[in-house]
């Protein structure tokens, strides 16, 4: 054994022992380790390849926040803000390694794994939760604000025919009467909505002014006499009571005694705040109090009394996970600005459990098409290729772990491509090496040539791809960024396993003894 | 095992008959380009939303589009994938996000709530559950598509710039460069005779395949720079050739366990990789070919093309220097 190739074994050994280091915590997390332990060893994480969304399932959210009511100096501290509050959101609501960051000036990205209910999250995270307690103006005056409404947009030439249900002389179209059990309010039937939507819209573009009362519609839809539609409350303008304060707000199930069992949401108001409740319920008996949430009416019970004891609750068509994300965003408090969803990417479980398996079924089938095609054209050397490969997949995987990289399926997808890379490069040089000894070189002669001409091309080639890999790295997003990690990791390995090591074992072979053929 | 070993094919003789299928080709796949407004992008440029949803049984698209068209998104395109009774939906953004507000009284676009609510209409019987959904926003859609463009320019330039310096002369780094357009845009082509999208991942796809063209060129090259060092009198076509035919046994092996590799991607690695592995392949089998028939062909036939225009200047007593690159 010369003295270089000691080095290099003891290079290679080093290079294997480090990798080996690497890679032991996540070989630990994943193959020895229950369920249980994983989630206690809160200190491995940092040590392990992470598997990506798309492997687990989960949700990647980009969210866009509506800065342009912030004054410019106050912008960055209003992101803060937000950031703070959907963590404090995410925490309470029990999704385990959240990630939450800042994107640029308006953005910011959460990254869940393993949700279940993608509809429960896109709430708690989107919803600006501005929790507001309005008076609900009485019926004559709500009556006023449709008359004019309706003259106006009757004047620009709108407005919807609904014959059979008209109480308005007008084209306004809705249907309003105590007598059906809607005291306050308009009924829209369903078919209506969307022109109902529409007109409101219109108004508002059209400047006309309503002092008096904003429309908002009521969350729950309502059936009357048999028809399907929904309540459009007119609410006083001014806000009574908001939810900056709420101290405590958690789920229940008691709350509504013709539902019993229902969800709902019960609040706990601080001492100012409860000091307000109880003057604005004694002012306001026998009026409608709307709870509106992000400008749509919760709920409007009746003020039967003054209300002292500072608390109040929201019941109403409610799921339990609906309650529960409700409970949550008012507990954490409101966004002080509107966030919306700029970007969303939603993997569910079984879909990620169906990549880990595929990827994996694809990956062996290709390493074993590849170990038998690499063995049946070299023989002895073939095999030594695909030590080569398996040794290159070792090492991609520590360089992954030591770079705290997260697996995704188009980094798989690298992966697969790299090993294509490696085998390119052993057989470059075992094409190299053969041409060496038809032309009546000695084994060792052409072992020589064959590595010193191959590997200036291999060296072009693989710094080619590096380019490649580098540039979608740095501009690309999300899923190409972890196809460009693996493929850059990849591509290194390349070349420590696939040249240097088979180099280093050929001289180990042929320093021994004088060879007459090789198996190649 | 050994084949394609010391081959002789007059590969450069027959350059001119490569280089005529290649055009046609190219033309072919421009053409479709016109004809279909350019590449079908998926919903990450366009900005919209995709879901994937598998059902519990199977069903027919024919009740699936109905159910959309009940709920007002007859726009919604439907197709079938896999092997389960999955299927994809893609609706435009601005649609989802209005129907959300009035059939689901959400703020927040939710397109699976919609599918859902809408085959519940439909088809009552049937449950679902969601595979996949991604809804992107017209602002980011665009901003994807700017930092793409970019990434692919900033490569090209890199590459380019990385071959002008390795090899000698010009006509190497641009035949190069060209030999990538060339397999870049035969498999966008590809893509867009068969109607598949072009979306993040099939970009990603696009620039390994640039990757790879030029990976299988600089092999060749990188012969043909060795032989014209060890063969200064011979004329260049004859060079090239040799070098084509030397590297030809590689060029074949390497493009050989690659697809294999890829076939495997193609039919174990799920939806989530199929386009992913279906564009590779498409590429690396142009890539192939072009690093045979195209690449070097291109070089011989700049070269030639100079030595004519300057043996017409200069007498024909230069003509076999200047049939060299610099």
């Amino acid at each position: 054994m010369g003295a270089t190739t000691r080095w290099k074994l003891i290079l290679v050994i080093a290079v294997f022992a480090i990798g080996a280091y690497y890679l032991w915590p996540t070989y630990n997390y994943y193959f020895r380790m229950t369920p249980e332990q994983q989630l206690a060893a809160k200190d491995m994480r940092g040590k392990i390849i992470h598997l990506g969304l798309d492997l687990l399932g989960g949700m990647h959210v980009v969210l866009e926040a509506d800065l342009t009511e912030v004054p410019k100096d106050q912008a960055a501290d209003a992101l803060d803000r937000v950031v703070e509050i959907l963590r404090n959101r995410v925490d309470q609501f029990g999704v385990a390694e959240p990630v939450i960051q800042k994107q640029g000036a308006d953005r910011i990205v959460v990254d869940l794994a393993g949700v279940q209910d993608e509809a429960a999250v896109r709430n708690l995270i989107g919803s600006t939760a501005r929790l507001e307690f309005r008076i609900v103006v009485p019926p004559a005056v709500a009556n006023n604000v449709v008359t004019r409404l309706d003259r106006e947009l009757a004047l620009r030439g709108a407005g919807i025919d609904s014959a059979d249900m008209r109480p308005f002389s007008g084209k306004f179209g809705v249907f309003y009467n105590a007598q059906y059990g809607v005291p306050t309010g308009a009924f829209v039937r369903d078919s209506d909505v969307p022109a109902v939507t529409g007109l409101l819209a219109q108004a508002k573009e059209a400047g006309i002014q309503m002092p008096e009362a904003e429309p908002l519609w009521e969350l729950e839809p309502r059936t009357i006499a048999n028809t399907p539609g929904r309540i459009l409350q007119f609410v006083n303008r001014n806000v009574e009571l908001s939810g900056d304060l709420v101290t405590n707000a958690e789920r229940r199930f008691d709350l509504d005694y013709e539902r019993p069992n229902a969800a709902g949401v019960s609040m706990t108001f601080s001492n100012r705040g409860a000091t307000r409740f109880a003057q604005v319920t004694k002012a306001n008996v026998g009026n409608h109090l709307a709870i509106v949430l992000d400008g749509v009416v919760r709920s409007s019970p009746v003020i039967r009394e003054r209300i002292p004891g500072g608390r109040a609750s929201i019941t109403g068509s409610f799921s339990d996970q609906e309650a529960l994300v409700l409970a949550t965003v008012l507990r954490a408090g409101a966004l002080p600005v509107n966030v919306k969803i700029a970007e969303e990417r939603t993997v569910g479980p079984s879909l990620g459990r169906d990549s880990v398996h595929s990827s994996l079924v694809a990956a062996a089938w290709a390493a074993v098409a590849t170990t038998l095609f690499m063995i049946f054209w070299y023989k002895g050397s073939g095999v030594l290729a695909v030590v080569a490969m398996v040794l290159q997949i070792f090492l991609l995987l520590a360089g992954l772990a030591a770079l705290r990289g997260t697996l995704t399926v188009p980094g798989i997808a690298g992966i697969i491509l790299t090993i294509g890379m490696a085998v390119d490069a052993n057989v470059l040089i075992y094409e190299r090496i053969r041409e060496e000894i038809r032309n009546h070189k000695t084994v060792r002669a052409a072992i020589d040539s064959g590595y010193k001409r191959a590997v200036i091309t291999i060296v072009d080639s693989n710094l080619t791809t590096l380019i490649a890999a580098l540039v979608l790295f740095q501009y690309g997003t999300g899923p190409i960024k972890g196809f460009a990690v693996t493929l850059s990791i990849g591509l290194f390995a390349n070349m420590l396993t696939a040249v240097l090591f088979t180099r280093m074992v050929f001289d180990l072979i042929t320093s021994r003894r004088r060879l007459e053929t090789l198996s190649i | 095992m050994q084949f394609l070993v010391n081959t002789n094919y007059d590969f450069m003789g027959k350059r001119n008959i490569a280089l005529a299928v290649s055009a046609i080709a190219t033309l072919i796949a421009i053409g479709s380009l016109i004809a279909h407004g350019g590449p079908k992008y998926s919903v990450d440029f366009t900005g919209g939303s995709f879901v994937e949803v598998r059902f519990d049984r199977p069903v027919d698209t024919a009740d699936l589009r109905a159910a959309m068209t009940g709920i007002g998104l007859g726009g919604t395109e439907i197709q079938k994938v896999g092997t389960e009774s999955d299927y994809i939906f893609r609706m435009p953004e601005a649609e989802v996000t209005a129907k959300t507000r009035e059939l689901l009284q959400g703020e927040i676009a939710n397109p699976y709530g919609l599918i859902e609510h809408a085959v519940k209409k439909q088809l009552p019987e049937v449950r679902s559950e969601l595979r996949r959904q991604e809804t992107v926003g017209p602002k980011i859609g665009s901003e994807l598509r700017d930092r793409a463009t970019k990434a692919v320019l900033v490569a090209l330039v890199l590459m380019l710039v990385y071959i002008a310096l390795r090899f000698p002369g010009l006509s190497f780094a641009v035949c190069a460069v060209i030999a990538l357009f060339h397999d870049v845009i035969l498999t966008i082509g590809v893509l867009s005779v068969l109607g598949k999208e072009v979306s993040l991942t099939v970009l990603a796809a696009l620039l390994t395949i640039a990757g790879y063209s030029i990976n299988d060129t600089i092999v060749v090259y990188d012969r043909i720079r060795e032989e014209l060092k060890a063969h200064r009198r011979e004329p260049l076509d004859q060079v090239i050739n040799r070098a084509v035919n030397l590297t030809l046994s590689r060029t074949m092996l390497t493009g050989l366990t690659t697809i294999l590799s890829l076939i495997a991607l193609l039919i174990f690695g799920g939806t989530v990789i199929h386009d992913f592995a279906f564009t590779l392949l498409i590429g690396v089998l142009w890539g192939t070919y072009s690093s045979v028939f195209v690449a070097s062909a291109l070089v011989v036939t700049w070269e030639k093309w100079r030595a004519t225009r300057e043996a017409g200047q200069q007498g024909r007593r230069r003509e076999r220097q200047a049939a060299r690159p610099a």
